[in-house]
């Protein structure tokens, strides 16, 4: 399969990546390079093979439903550029 | 021992313990030595002098009293990965611009506990995406490795010399530097250079696709990527989750033994953290490998590999015979599909673990005409090539109509990777052995592989099928190539068995000693 500079734009936007038509053009030859280098997987027989879901074989760990954090607001912003009293300041999404 | 900086972290520490030397001097050592060296390698990105030596400070009194933890005053270097609680942490992005998380990582947690030294943060390829360590916002890292030739220089008879020496005149040969400036390997450059380039005792590092084990094999010095579990990844920056390890990358087999003893532990803030002790790697060096079965991979000998590779690789196999292990033929045989099922998942994984940084809660804010415009730009501005080709990616192989064909098949390609391990070691087998990289350090910007994102991504053809499979893996030096660069041999092993990494790295380290690099910078 490879992508063309239409398709590459729609991804593009999918991800929230700005890209310039200088850009979506030379994605689109780099993305059909590595598209074309993954394409040898399948010549690969899968049949009755289960997808690998986890690495090791282990439970997924359960905690205990208690509240173990929390009343770290201050320091949940501390790090955004656009804060007030302890919200983050997004532009306007709705008129 | 005059410079500090040459000892080795077992050592130090014996030298620390004994209240021969203390922590604050070779913290300073160190902190003179990078301040001497950074502006030419480029390795620390972030140096924490003052909070270094307060940690000194406090280790000293420590060692004192004749109490500290197993690395008390020992100077380290921390990949940018890491979450450092008040200290610049941006995987070396832009996107991450200023961002000092209010948090420490488990392994760094697990470290400063342990009583080491943090003297700043390591420069490493963006988001730990690449295998040269050219794509970070902060610049390329410089390998202190250069290649040298062998002159035939000759000797002028009864030559006068400085101290009145005599030359009995003939030839000899005298290796010559040369200037070209090669990569350290990546995405864990910066540890790797700081590591080989005496500017840290020893490195944290991670490893998706081969980020330890490859700029170790490019530095000459030793990289562990333990299994997938065993270290915990909690607040380290995520690039591919079912992937990301931490290791160490240390001088010497028995230094990266010590490391990660500290650094792994069971914590219940990652799910995938395995719930086994952590047993004493150290323990494993000096152990006879007589008996052991060592695997050799037929899969392993591709095409186009230099003879020098092929030639390391047998004087491995022979270094372990020596030492009575029994040398075993083995196939892996989905090992060629290990390199392109990576570049579907680990790209799918990193699409939706950065998708998070889209100028609200952390980094760098682009203004938009609104809040979609907002993102785009931010995220335009914010990632670098390499990033945004793997976000594309990923994007576009978990998109409607793509996901079976691409990340269910790769899945599954997966599973097989895993298996082809699984009946190796189920039939005997111990350990595999196989080269670290397909080549030595390469040439700063390389023209080949700018042109074809694909040539960069191979060098991790060896490494990755651990990755894939969760295995832990190390790499160890075992030699240099004819132009003086080292190259590094790897060993695989079952899940959880570093034991017997640690053990028969050793007998590698044995044989083939030590390498550093001749100092210019």
């Amino acid at each position: 399969m490879s992508v063309d500079v239409k398709t590459v734009k729609r991804v593009a936007r999918l991800a929230r990546i700005a890209v310039s038509e200088e850009d979506a053009e030379r994605m689109t030859g780099e993305l059909n390079a590595i598209l074309g280098f993954v394409e040898q997987l399948n010549e690969v027989d899968v049949s009755g093979v289960e997808p690998m879901t986890s690495v090791t074989p282990m439970d997924m760990k359960k905690r205990q439903d208690v509240v173990t954090d929390g009343n770290k607001a201050a320091d949940i912003v501390a790090n955004a550029p656009a804060t007030e009293e302890n919200f983050f300041l997004v532009p306007k999404v709705v008129e | 021992m005059s410079d500090l900086t040459q000892l080795t972290i077992s050592q130090a520490r014996t030298k620390l313990r004994g209240k021969e030397i203390t922590a604050t001097e070779i913290t300073e050592a160190y902190l003179a030595a990078i301040d001497r060296a950074n502006p030419v390698l480029n390795a620390y990105v972030a140096v924490t002098g003052e909070r270094a030596r307060d940690m000194a400070k406090t280790s000293d009194a420590k060692l004192a009293k004749g109490e500290g933890g197993a690395l008390e005053g020992i100077p380290l270097g921390i990949k940018d990965l890491f979450g450092t609680e008040g200290v610049h942490t941006q995987a070396c992005s832009h996107v991450l611009d200023g961002f000092k998380p209010r948090y420490e990582s488990t392994v760094t947690t697990n470290l400063w506990a342990d009583g080491a030294v943090m003297l700043g943060k390591l420069n490493m390829d963006e988001f730990a995406m690449g295998s040269s360590n050219e794509t970070s916002y902060y610049g390329p890292v410089i390998n202190p490795w250069r290649r040298s030739r062998l002159d035939t220089v000759v000797m002028p008879t009864t030559h006068q010399g400085d101290g009145g020496f005599v030359s009995a005149g003939g030839t000899r040969t005298a290796r010559s530097l040369d200037n070209a400036q090669l990569v350290p390997g990546g995405s864990s450059g910066g540890s790797a250079t700081a590591v080989s380039a005496f500017l840290c005792a020893g490195a944290t590092a991670t490893d998706t696709g081969g980020s330890i084990r490859q700029p170790a094999a490019f530095t000459g010095t030793v990289g562990i990527k333990p299994t997938y579990g065993r270290c915990s990844r909690w607040g380290i920056v995520a690039f591919a989750s079912s992937l990301d390890q931490a290791g160490p990358i240390a001088r010497d087999v028995r230094d990266a033994a010590i490391l990660l003893k500290s650094m792994a532990s069971v914590d219940p803030k990652d799910t995938t953290s395995v719930d086994r002790p952590v047993p004493d790697y150290e323990a494993a060096i000096g152990k006879p490998i007589k008996g052991m079965k060592v695997g050799i991979p037929k899969e392993y000998r591709v095409d186009g590999m230099p003879e020098e590779i092929e030639g390391l690789w047998q004087k491995g196999i022979a270094w372990l015979k020596d030492a009575g292990a029994e040398i075993v033929d083995i196939s892996l045989p989905h090992t060629k599909y290990a390199l392109p099922a990576y570049y579907i998942v680990a790209p799918a994984e990193a699409s939706s673990n950065l998708a998070r940084y889209d100028g609200v809660r952390y980094g760098l804010r682009v203004p938009g005409k609104d809040i979609v415009d907002m993102y785009e730009k931010t995220r335009a501005a914010g990632f670098g090539r390499e990033v945004k080709r793997r976000i594309m990616i990923g994007t576009y192989v978990l998109s409607a109509g793509y996901y079976d064909a691409y990340y269910l098949q790769a899945q599954k390609v997966r599973n097989l990777i895993k298996r082809d391990f699984e009946n190796v070691f189920a039939a005997g087998v111990d350990v595999i052995l196989t080269p670290a990289t397909p080549s030595a350090a390469f040439g700063i910007a390389d023209e080949d592989m700018a042109a074809d994102p694909v040539k960069m991504y191979l060098n991790d053809i060896f490494t990755v099928t651990v990755n894939m499979a969760g295995l832990p893996g190390i790499a160890v030096p075992a030699g240099l190539d004819a132009k003086g660069l080292p190259l590094g041999l790897q060993l695989i092993g079952r899940p959880f068995d570093e034991e017997t990494l640690f053990q028969t790295a050793a007998v590698i380290e044995q044989a083939a000693g030590t390498f550093q690099p001749e100092k210019w910078w």
